[in-house]
């Protein structure tokens, strides 16, 4: 699209603004919805409060995944490598050396980095692709869970438990239990998240992992550095899925070899974006929005189930099966997701 | 991804130049020194001739349950080109199917078989009419998502129906007995030998009987076999169908020897990934020989590292063969 301003006719009152960069228009999008939800802690009640900042977090592991199978097409099975990675890089600084959460975020962000890098080299030199692809990040995933598991360095089976600070504090990163800080924490690393893929998918260096994505041999071809891009998109796809790892671990205060790396967490990172829409920006914002609130409606309808349901009270799996169903008929029926399904439409 | 890159993706054809290829018994004798370098290290670590035997018997005997699991997935892979997330998912119905017989009417837990493989190949068949076909020519991605999301709809509603905690389904009569030093329990020989019993059906179905021949001939070559007038839809739903009942049959052979938990058939289905990819996408006996190895790797891990690491040694083995050899050890096409 056009930037240059076309003076308009001789004599006319106004000169039309130009039209925004698509860019642009996304990151002004964004803004408006980013001051939209600030008070949202302030109006909600506490439990609304917290299936806000859960969605927060789907929508960080959304955008992470997003990065690298949407726009990269590199279908990966096995983000709970890199979100654990963030979980357990944290947790660890901060147990074992008292480091202040952001540091250890940050140091996730490498080391999930670093991870995604070496597996990627390593999956890409072998040429593995699709189906074997996916299950590779997977396997990848499980190692690093039973590696964890089995290792006394990381607390074996227990985990780590974050140390409770008897004060509020930003650089801690921890609030009184019910505190508008950790949504609006959350959402200024959401809201990061979301910029970063925008800016990324407008980026020469988006566009050439669009271009490797649609035909790998011609983007070849014509002397696009295959491999360096693809390395860079897993690098970062993985540091934000690192940063919602680090995040879940301070929110949660808790974190153990399956709630980081357990295969229900690379789960919980495609579900949303294949609701919303792979490869679109939006998609993982509806999607994890869709998400989100689902586990909080079943979490409800489980602890006061309608009579018809009552068999239900105090029963697990609701949620996953609600989700699962969803899935299903997302795929089946709206093959783009919702965003992606609205933008064809928009389209014609 | 576009349809070509997508159906390359499915079947990578890694040629390795002609002559490092070292032929079928040569790579099989590579696997055979490897097996015994692992046992003689294994003897090495433990010290005990009688725990590695121990051990090789265990991992064959089940690794041949395995092997069978493995079959269902290949198979169905093989042939629809869809890897099936939901097998194990699948199993675990089937488990839950043995074990509420079992409860129900008291009957002997092997004779659930007469029931879990025709319900698992009716489960299978509506599985495949009602979710999959149609999505032939839809994305690789679309395909691994709605098998997902039918393993997590399944293993969720046990969860919801049966509860979390863990089941057992006894075998009346089950005795220990010795061999050559080992202790083996009969139901792992007898889920052994119906396994393997069972796998050669399947096998003598797919060469020896009409109905097998149109499934490979549907696995070479859809369009053609349509031409000289075989139902692909239907051939691909018979196939997804018996696919599932191998997991119905496993499921049955297996109830004695595990804890029934709604979420047992994610280990399964792991292992049956390995083992498919091992063997071979689409290699029916390949997916009973690698069953066989695996179920020896998941012991002889267990040797060295101990406890709960079995599965460790699993994903080295496949992350290797996937980089090295993603055809395959046997590498051979379809089934």
């Amino acid at each position: 699209m056009s930037t240059i301003t076309i003076a308009g006719p001789a004599g006319a009152e106004k000169v039309k603004a130009p039209p925004l960069r698509p860019q642009n228009r996304q990151l002004a999008i964004l803004a408006v919805l980013v001051l939209i939800a600030i008070p949202l802690p302030l109006i909600l009640p506490p439990a609304q409060g917290a299936v806000a900042v859960r969605i927060l977090i789907f929508l960080l592991m959304a955008v992470g995944w997003n990065i690298m199978s949407g726009f990269g097409g590199m279908f990966s099975f096995g983000h709970a490598a890199y979100f654990g990675l963030g979980a357990y890089t944290s947790a660890y600084l901060l147990v074992k050396h008292n480091v202040s959460p952001w540091i250890g975020m940050v140091a996730g962000m490498a080391v999930a980095a670093a991870a995604a890098v070496l597996i990627g080299y390593f999956s890409f030199r072998y040429k593995l692709q699709g189906a074997y692809f996916a299950l590779a990040t997977f396997a990848f995933a499980e190692m690093l869970r039973l590696v964890v598991t089995s290792s006394a360095f990381a607390n074996k089976a227990v985990g780590f438990t974050v140390p409770l600070i008897p004060d509020s504090s930003l650089w801690m990163l921890q609030f009184e239990a019910d505190s508008p800080a950790y949504f609006w924490v959350a959402l200024v690393l959401a809201g990061a998240a979301v910029a970063i893929s925008i800016v990324f998918l407008h980026s020469r260096a988006g566009k050439y992992v669009t271009a490797i994505r649609d035909d790998e041999l011609a983007a070849a071809s014509l002397g696009t550095p295959v491999m360096r891009h693809k390395l860079m998109t897993v690098a970062l796809s993985a540091a934000i899925t690192a940063v919602a790892g680090a995040f879940y671990t301070q929110y949660y205060l808790f974190v153990n070899p399956e709630l980081g790396f357990g295969s229900a967490v690379s789960i919980q990172a495609i579900v949303p974006v294949v609701i919303g829409g792979i490869g679109t920006i939006w998609g993982p914002v509806v999607g994890a929005i869709i998400v989100g609130s689902l586990t909080d409606v079943t979490a409800t309808l489980l602890r006061t189930p309608p009579e018809f349901l009552g068999f239900l009270q105090g029963r697990s799996g609701l949620d996953v099966v609600l989700y699962a169903v969803l899935l299903i008929l997302i795929v089946r029926l709206l093959p783009k997701g919702i965003v992606g399904t609205i933008a064809a439409r928009w389209r014609r | 991804m576009s349809e070509t890159a997508q159906r390359a993706a499915l079947a990578p054809e890694v040629s390795p130049p002609q002559k490092k290829d070292r032929g079928f018994l040569g790579r099989a004798g590579v696997v055979g020194g490897v097996l015994v370098v692992a046992i003689v290290v294994a003897l090495l670590q433990s010290g005990s001739g009688l725990v590695v035997w121990q051990s090789v018997v265990t991992g064959l005997l089940t690794g041949g349950l395995y092997g069978l699991i493995a079959m269902g997935l290949t198979l169905i892979f093989g042939v629809l080109d869809i890897v099936n997330f939901a097998h194990g998912a699948l199993l675990a119905v089937a488990m839950f199917i043995s074990f509420g017989m079992v409860q129900a009417t008291g009957m002997h837990p092997y004779l659930t078989l007469v029931i879990a493989i025709p319900a698992l190949f009716l489960i299978g068949a509506a599985v495949h009419r009602g979710l999959l076909s149609g999505t032939g020519g839809s994305s690789l991605e679309n395909q691994l998502l709605i098998t997902l999301g039918l393993s997590l709809l399944l293993e969720n509603g046990l969860l919801m129906f049966f509860g979390a905690e863990p089941k057992t389904i006894a075998l009346p009569g089950d005795f220990q007995f010795p061999l050559l030093g080992a202790v083996v329990a009969g139901s792992r020989l007898y889920a052994f030998l119906g396994a393997i019993l069972l796998g050669a059906l399947l096998y003598w179905l797919l060469r020896r009987t009409r109905l097998g021949t149109a499934i490979r001939a549907v696995a070479a070559h859809g369009p053609g076999a349509e031409l000289v007038g075989i139902n692909v839809r239907r051939i691909h739903t018979l196939t997804f169908a018996i696919g599932t009942a191998c997991a119905g049959a496993a499921a049955a052979l297996a109830g004695p020897l595990v804890t029934v938990t709604p979420t047992l058939g994610e280990q399964f289905n792991i292992t049956a990934f390995v083992v498919v990819v091992l063997g071979g996408m689409g290699n029916v006996v390949g997916a009973l020989v690698g069953g066989l190895l695996i179920g020896l790797v998941e012991q002889l891990t267990t040797i060295y590292l101990g406890g709960q690491s079995s599965l460790l040694g699993v994903f080295v083995v496949f992350i290797l063969v996937l980089f090295l050899r993603p055809q395959g050890l046997f590498g051979r096409k379809a089934a």
